[in-house]
């Protein structure tokens, strides 16, 4: 049973390097199998840009399991495309309708410049968690596991904040660009564990002091960031950073 | 040259202890005069780089994602083993150990694989105190469940992203020391070269993928963490920009590769749709905990999966292997997978899919249950195949997912290039013929967190180290021979794209260096992947410039690498006349058609010696078993 093939036309952004204005340039791929990637389909654009002597669109990717959050454009206005609770790399072409235009663009934000094309710098977000992303324990100095018990509903929702893939589809959406969701969630994650509670306060207090430096927006709740998260992380990660925060001022 | 494993006397239990009381020590004061090389940022990776920053030693780490939190061990999704014993099921070190040296079907190191089960309970404990959030039960403690090859649960999970949290565990403990200074780090650059000095490796050289700028780096050792080479197949489990150069560099450079011909082939993967495929998507082997595998009973059965009733259906793993039934060993799993599509019984599209059926698992358990297990994979699935696998059985077949063999190492770590240390799936060290489900996680973090920061301290401490500066013609020549690489990959300008080579390349590897191989296939495989070879350095087209982001020009540098590797592969594969784990060949197997193994002739490890491109030395270690009997492994 043959698929029917689809016609995509393509706006997508090109700009050199970080010095460089970019702009878009339309393209048309005939013959898109509705069962490929979204990334799949670039695969093939730029198999055909290699063969005219063109130079080929530079996406980050990786995993294209949706995993490792290395991919990441906005598709049609919306960080990771259309659907929810997916990465760029799980968008699938049956999404779209035959001769349906598509536009592609970086994530855009003050602290993600663009190195070229597609692919943004997000190391803002390494040095975020470089300031308290962990629980400072030496290899080998820890307790046997079962020393703290963890509560099944703690663990659980612990596992539903660390499920974030650093991506930066919340700061790409966010109208003030701001990283209350990935921190938030990082935050989360090690203060609803026994083994994050020694050190929640100046966790809370170093990861929101970077990510003031970097310049990332203040969020003002409008819940772009929920929307797009390919891990469907709740907003109410926001909202327990701040009390964590405020615990942390009157400490 | 004569191979010294360096595995230390006295009892098994015994060995790791001695051997750790008679390792040299780095002085707290001297610690930081040294530096170390890592490159690589998974879970081997990551572990060796933060637990060497934390020890004091300035460490250097590389990786060649945007973030260290991307290298692929995130994608793992599983579990992993310890030998903890909480389910009261007599799990023991002991129990560990036999399963994983059987289920590499006795072709690993006994004094390896003993240590790896000894360690294995202070890895879950460093990832607990990190946060690490592994399934609960409602009393607050874990939750375990089993995976292939083994009649305990010994499996640790967080939901089916087990790596994505240990590597995040890693990783957060590799930024800290970031943060405090004593590792520095080197995003989005791929080391091109291995630099060794008077016969010690000395540093490396390294492309900075931003701005295309060969870089050097130098230090007193060199780690290497950086995977596996199952993506010379084109198509496997692995992430896309997933490559074995710097194993490969480092081969060239004097380092032994060991047994490049056992390769896994996991079963239970999505099977492949279409031309365009970029890469096949793997599904936990967690799901035959519930999964019952089948395939009609009659050759081209057409029918809808849930009209063919009961009686017409063949569970063939339960049939063959009644005790270990669906969590046979992937080996055993991927093999019957394709005796049963070989015989015209596979279903779907293509005809080479089984089904994956967990029809009885939610009557059983109610679907909530299995959402619960499974969830996220389930969801996974619906994403790639549109179907719904809670109302009809999941399609899957094996793909390329884990490479066992890697560099040489001895019982150190180290290569046979001194100075140079190999950890995670790049070694070759620990998994025999054949991989045990969630045992990767647990090498690649034992060897970073628990092995590397004890003898690599021995290696320092008793060895002569000449100061070294980057204008050493050693630096110099390396990037000039970069430089020229990348310059004629570039102006070839032919007709093919690396890509296009790429994909040729997987399909001779896939078809004659695959599941099944025999001599006939294996000579012709030599022989194509020699011509391939060639026609790819005066026919390949790579698009851009040198010195700027060029994922095009990153590619044909690891295409061109994977051609000389893939040549090797098949060699070791041809020689290897014997069947043993993932290496199935088909003059040597059992009445019934299992790997028929030939411990006489070929227990030893076959470690291949670079001489020029195309010509190899082979080297034997000899696998000696004082413990275990290596017996003909059953499941049944």
């Amino acid at each position: 049973m043959e698929k029917k093939k689809l016609t995509i036309h393509l706006k997508v952004w090109r700009q050199k390097d970080a010095d460089s204005k970019g702009k878009f340039v339309s393209y048309t791929v005939n013959d898109v199998n509705p069962d490929m990637s979204f990334l799949e389909m670039l695969d093939v654009l730029n198999e055909e840009l290699i063969k005219k002597d063109e130079e080929p669109i530079e996406f980050d990717n990786d995993c294209r399991e949706g995993i490792c959050g290395m991919c990441g454009s906005v598709i049609n206005g919306t960080a990771h495309g259309p659907q929810s609770g997916m990465t760029t790399c799980d968008v699938r072409m049956r999404m779209f309708k035959d001769g349906e235009t598509i536009v592609v663009e970086p994530f855009r934000a003050r602290a993600f410049p663009v190195i070229k094309d597609l692919a943004v710098d997000r190391s803002a977000l390494d040095r975020i968690m470089s300031k308290g992303g962990y629980t400072s324990v030496r290899t080998g100095g820890v307790p046997e596991a079962l020393s703290l018990p963890v509560p099944k509903p703690n663990a659980d929702e612990a596992m539903d904040m660390a499920a974030c893939i650093g991506c930066g589809a919340c700061v790409a959406a966010c109208p003030n660009a701001s990283a209350a969701l990935f921190v938030g969630a990082k935050v989360s994650h090690l203060a609803l564990l026994p083994q994050g509670r020694p050190e929640a306060a100046r966790r809370v207090e170093r990861m929101v002091a970077q990510m003031d430096e970097e310049g990332f927006g203040a969020c003002s709740n409008h819940g772009e960031c929920e929307a797009v998260c390919p891990k469907e992380i709740s907003i109410t990660a926001i909202g327990r950073m701040r009390r964590e925060y405020l615990r942390a001022m009157f400490k | 040259m004569k191979l010294d494993s360096k595995v230390p006397g006295g009892h098994l239990s015994e060995k790791w202890d001695n051997h750790k009381d008679a390792l040299k020590l780095v002085s707290p004061k001297n610690k930081r005069h040294f530096s170390v090389i890592v490159v690589g940022t998974g879970l081997a990776g990551a572990s060796a780089a933060a637990s060497l920053g934390e020890l004091g030693y300035k460490v250097i780490n590389l990786c060649i994602q945007d973030s260290p939190r991307r290298a692929h061990s995130i994608a793992a999704q599983g579990g992993i083993n310890a030998a903890k014993n909480y389910q009261n099921d007599n799990d023991s070190i002991w129990r560990l150990f036999y399963d994983t040296i059987k289920g590499g079907d006795y072709r690993s190191r006994e004094a390896n694989v003993y240590r790896l089960a000894q360690v294995s309970n202070a890895i879950i404990d460093q990832a607990v105190a990190q946060g690490v959030p592994f399934a609960r039960e409602y009393g607050g403690y874990f939750a375990n469940r089993s995976f292939g090859g083994a009649l305990v649960s010994r499996t640790f999970y967080a939901r089916g992203q087990t790596g994505q949290q240990l590597l995040l565990g890693a990783y957060g403990a590799l930024m800290r020391q970031v943060d405090e200074g004593n590792v520095r780090l080197f995003p989005r650059r791929e080391m091109v070269d291995l630099v060794v000095i008077n016969g010690k490796a000395r540093g490396i050289l390294a492309r900075n993928l931003i701005t295309g700028e060969l870089e050097t780096y130098m230090a007193d050792a060199v780690i290497l963490a950086t995977g596996g080479y199952g993506v010379a197949y084109f198509l496997s489990t692995n992430a896309i920009n997933s490559n074995a150069s710097a194993v490969w560099r480092a081969h060239k450079k004097g380092a032994f590769f060991g047994n490049p011909c056992f390769v896994q082939i996991h079963p239970t993967c999505i099977p492949r749709s279409g031309d365009y495929q970029s890469k096949l998507t793997l599904m936990s082997e967690s799901l035959r905990n519930d999964g019952r595998v089948w395939v009609p009973l009659k050759k081209g059965d057409k029918r809808h999966p849930n009209d063919i009733p009961e009686e017409e259906r063949d569970y063939y793993l339960e049939r063959k292997y009644p005790t270990f039934g669906n969590m046979v060993p992937r080996d055993v799993a991927s093999r019957n997978a394709k005796m049963v599509c070989d015989e015209g019984r596979g279903v779907g599209e293509t005809g080479m899919a089984v089904y994956l059926d967990f029809r009885d698992a939610i009557r059983d358990f109610g679907r909530k249950t299995i959402e619960e297990r499974y969830g996220n994979l389930f969801e996974m699935y619906k994403d790639i195949t549109g179907e719904d696998a809670y109302e009809v059985p999941m399609r899957i077949y094996p793909a390329v997912h884990y490479t066992m063999g890697g560099l040489w190492v001895d019982y150190n770590l180290m290569s046979t290039v001194p100075g140079l240390f190999v950890l995670g799936e790049a070694n070759f060290s620990d998994h025999g013929a054949n991989r045990l489900g969630a045992s990767a996680l647990m090498q690649g973090l034992a060897d970073g967190y628990f092995i590397i920061p004890y003898t690599i301290a021995d290696y320092l401490a008793g060895t002569q180290l000449e100061k070294v500066t980057e204008d050493n013609e050693a630096f110099k020549e390396a990037k000039e021979e970069a430089r020229s690489r990348y310059e004629k990959l570039l102006s070839v300008k032919g007709n093919k794209t690396v890509r296009e080579f790429h994909r040729e390349l997987g399909d001779i590897l896939w078809n004659k260096v695959g599941m099944s191989r025999n001599e006939q296939g294996l000579k012709e495989a030599i022989e194509e992947i020699s011509k391939l070879r060639e026609e790819y350095w005066n026919n390949v087209r790579v698009a851009g410039e040198m010195n700027t982001m060029n994922k095009n020009l990153e590619m044909a540098g690891r295409v061109a690498d994977f051609l000389e590797l893939a040549e090797l592969m098949a060699i070791d594969a041809l020689h290897r006349t014997e069947s043993c784990g993932g290496h199935f060949r088909e003059e040597s197997q059992t009445p019934e058609g299992e790997a028929l193994r030939d411990d006489e002739n070929f227990s030893y490890v076959a470690a291949w010696e670079f001489k020029e491109t195309g010509k190899w030395e082979m080297h034997k270690e000899d696998l000696k078993f004082e413990f275990v009997t290596p017996t003909q492994r059953s499941y049944k």
